[in-house]
């Protein structure tokens, strides 16, 4: 029975040869991307998170007119993957680099990729300036909510009860503090155009963050004030979980924190 | 061209502009102040881009995003701002980005930091350290140059009186050998090409695994050994049969020179000698000035900073001894009573006659 449903689902076309022979998604390298023989940890979310922020370039056709601006973290060293003129800044500085190149080549697109240490912990103060001045910019934002870096250590988005190296028994609210949800605080501001949290946990996720990327780019692109995304990222590593339990830990223990979804749109606060 | 009665401040900021300066960033601090005003007053009309920093870490930031395009940039305080700005100040020097630095210093007592630098690791920046408005001028459009040749940092040391009096100037373009083309600026265009740019302060290239930091600095210790060799300036009268030798810099030196022309006058066997690179130090230079000296007598606004330079310099070839010292008003703005030719003529004698000054 099951056995004539599928062969009447999937029907066997003749009358077309495809151009290309079939690919799977990861012999699909965007042009962007220089290789992906990267040296991150298995089950690290950044390379995801990198791959969909190469292939919202590519697909808005900005790859020639692009200056990425990168901070200082694991995904430093994705830099040397990336097929893309780039600037480093140093820890926390990106935003304000990411200004100056932006005011001498106000026809390109400039973005910032600083992990949540560099932009909510070291720079924050860099990130807010640069949104409230309307700053013609996207700032991406990789939360995985640790110093990955260092080894796994506490941030300011950091989530109560999540354990790190410095918070062995849990992150505690009346000793270490509260997280900052940096995405809620930066679409407060005026200058901000577009706000915007994903994650790269499962497909459908990662395929709403390039979308979402996109989106950004092209509020820069319009030219109507500054833009935002803040992508979770898996760091099995640095949370110390199996590495296969990382999508539904960043889900799950991240996720209900700081909550996905577009926050600003076009300048106005999106209602949830 | 004509000359005009400008203040100090607004000669550097139309000197900045006349060098090609298009981008400046910077926070308000007296007496950088005045600087900052002049190029939001001026940058826009050419059609450059002037920012009231958020604070003296996104100046020096935003500055180095707008060199790295390949824009002629410049940011500065006063000794105070630029102490928040080293780390990026060394890091700029190791991503060799021309950056323009100006300290409207408080006084003579950043000259640590201007030559030794507060920030992380080996590097080195060229300082200029300006004796009047007029050279202020010129030095300005220097600063730029070298930057650019060099692909290295360049600051220019001045101070309260520099920026806040005023004297007739003419703001005339210099002319500099030909420079060349920023091929290693930013542009985008080389994305996808697999040649596209990183500019980067740790040696990082693309396409490589990891980052080979030893070769990396090593050039950068080779370069600046090739400055410290080419560009150190210096200005020095009465050298040759002087039995003091009084070495000073910058404003100080103005009022040096005036009183040893006035003693030389007189018949007193006194000379003078002026780094106007603190680094490169003109150690060389100094060393032959002091040749037939009995003594060296070293003249600067602090408790004792370029005497450590003028020692290295001497090499024990004559005693080097302090006459200058700790000046200030009551703001702390640096403008002390030493700042005065009387006082500083005393001291002279002081030298000259091997007596000890108050400090
Ligand atoms: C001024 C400064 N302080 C500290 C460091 C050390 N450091 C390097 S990476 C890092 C943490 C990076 O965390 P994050 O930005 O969250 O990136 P991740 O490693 O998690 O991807 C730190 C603290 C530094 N490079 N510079
Ligand atoms: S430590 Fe975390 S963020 Fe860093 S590479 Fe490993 S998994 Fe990724
Ligand atoms: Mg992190």
């Amino acid at each position: 029975m099951s056995g004539d449903d599928n062969r009447t689902r999937f029907v066997v076309r003749t009358d077309r040869v495809p151009e290309q022979p079939a690919s799977r998604v990861g012999e699909q390298r965007p042009g962007l991307l220089r290789s992906e023989d990267h040296d991150l940890c298995p089950g690290c979310g950044e390379p995801v998170a990198l791959r969909m922020l190469l292939e919202a370039i590519e697909e808005l056709g900005l790859g020639q007119d692009s200056i990425g601006v990168v901070g200082i973290g694991c995904y430093t060293a994705l830099t040397t993957l990336m097929d893309i003129d780039l600037i480093q800044a140093l820890h926390g500085r990106a935003p304000s680099v990411a200004t100056g190149a932006k005011r001498m080549r106000p026809d390109k697109l400039i973005f910032t990729l600083q992990g949540d240490g560099d932009m909510v912990n070291e720079g924050l103060q860099e990130v807010i300036h640069t949104a409230a001045r309307g700053e013609s910019v996207t700032c991406v934002l990789l939360n995985n909510g640790v110093f990955g870096e260092t080894g796994g250590h506490m941030t300011a988005t950091t989530v109560i009860g999540q354990r790190t190296k410095n918070t062995p028994e849990g992150r505690d609210a009346g000793y270490h503090g509260h997280p900052i949800l940096v995405t809620d605080i930066i679409a407060g501001l005026g200058g901000t155009a577009y706000a915007a949290r994903c994650g790269v946990y499962d497909a459908a996720e990662i395929s709403r963050t390039r979308r979402i990327l996109r989106r950004a780019f092209e509020t820069q692109q319009k030219g109507v004030g500054f833009s935002f995304v803040e992508i979770l990222t898996m760091c099995p590593t640095g949370w110390f979980v199996p590495t296969a339990e990382g999508p539904e830990y960043l889900d799950q223990v991240l996720g209900s924190v700081h909550r996905l979804g577009e926050v600003k749109v076009d300048g106005k606060l999106v209602q949830s | 061209m004509t000359r005009r009665l400008m203040e100090g401040s607004e000669a550097i900021a139309e000197a900045a502009v006349v060098a090609g300066c298009r981008f400046f960033a910077g926070y308000p601090m007296t007496p950088f102040t005045e600087l900052l005003e002049g190029m939001a007053r001026r940058l826009p009309a050419e059609g450059g881009v002037c920012i009231n920093a958020e604070s003296e870490l996104e100046a020096i930031g935003m500055a180095w995003g707008a060199l790295a395009t390949g824009a002629r940039a410049a940011t500065g305080s006063t000794g105070q701002g630029l102490a928040l700005m080293q780390e990026s100040l060394s890091e700029l020097t190791r991503s060799e980005l021309p950056l323009v630095l100006f300290n409207m210093a408080r006084g003579q007592a950043d000259y640590y930091q201007a030559t030794r630098g507060g920030g992380h690791g080996d590097y080195r920046h060229i300082v200029l350290a300006p004796i009047d408005i007029g050279e202020a001028v010129a030095l300005t459009q220097l600063a730029f140059d070298l930057a650019d040749r060099w692909r290295n940092p360049v600051q220019i040391y001045g101070d309260y009186l520099l920026a806040h009096t005023s004297e007739a100037v003419a703001v005339e373009r210099l002319d500099f050998a030909p420079l060349p083309t920023k091929d290693w600026a930013v542009d985008g265009s080389l994305g996808g090409s697999g040649a596209s740019r990183n500019i980067n302060p740790i040696g990082m290239t693309k396409g490589s695994k990891g980052i080979e930091p030893e070769s990396f600095w090593k050039r950068l210790q080779a370069k600046h050994d090739e400055i410290a060799a080419a560009e150190a300036r210096y200005e020095s009268e009465h050298t040759e049969d002087a039995e003091l030798l009084v070495v000073a810099f910058g404003t100080v030196a103005r009022f040096v020179r005036y009183v040893v022309a006035g003693l030389r006058a007189e018949g007193v066997k006194v000379g003078w000698f002026r780094p106007i690179t603190l680094w490169p130090f003109p150690a060389q230079a100094l060393a032959e000035a002091a040749a037939g000296a009995a003594r060296v007598a070293v003249l600067e606004q602090n408790a004792g900073q370029m005497i450590d330079d003028v020692r290295l310099a001497i090499l024990g070839a004559a005693p080097v001894i302090p006459i200058g010292g700790i000046s200030s008003d009551e703001a702390g703005f640096g403008i002390g009573p030493l700042l005065d030719v009387d006082v500083i003529r005393d001291r002279i004698e002081a030298g000259l006659a091997g007596r000890e000054v108050p400090r």
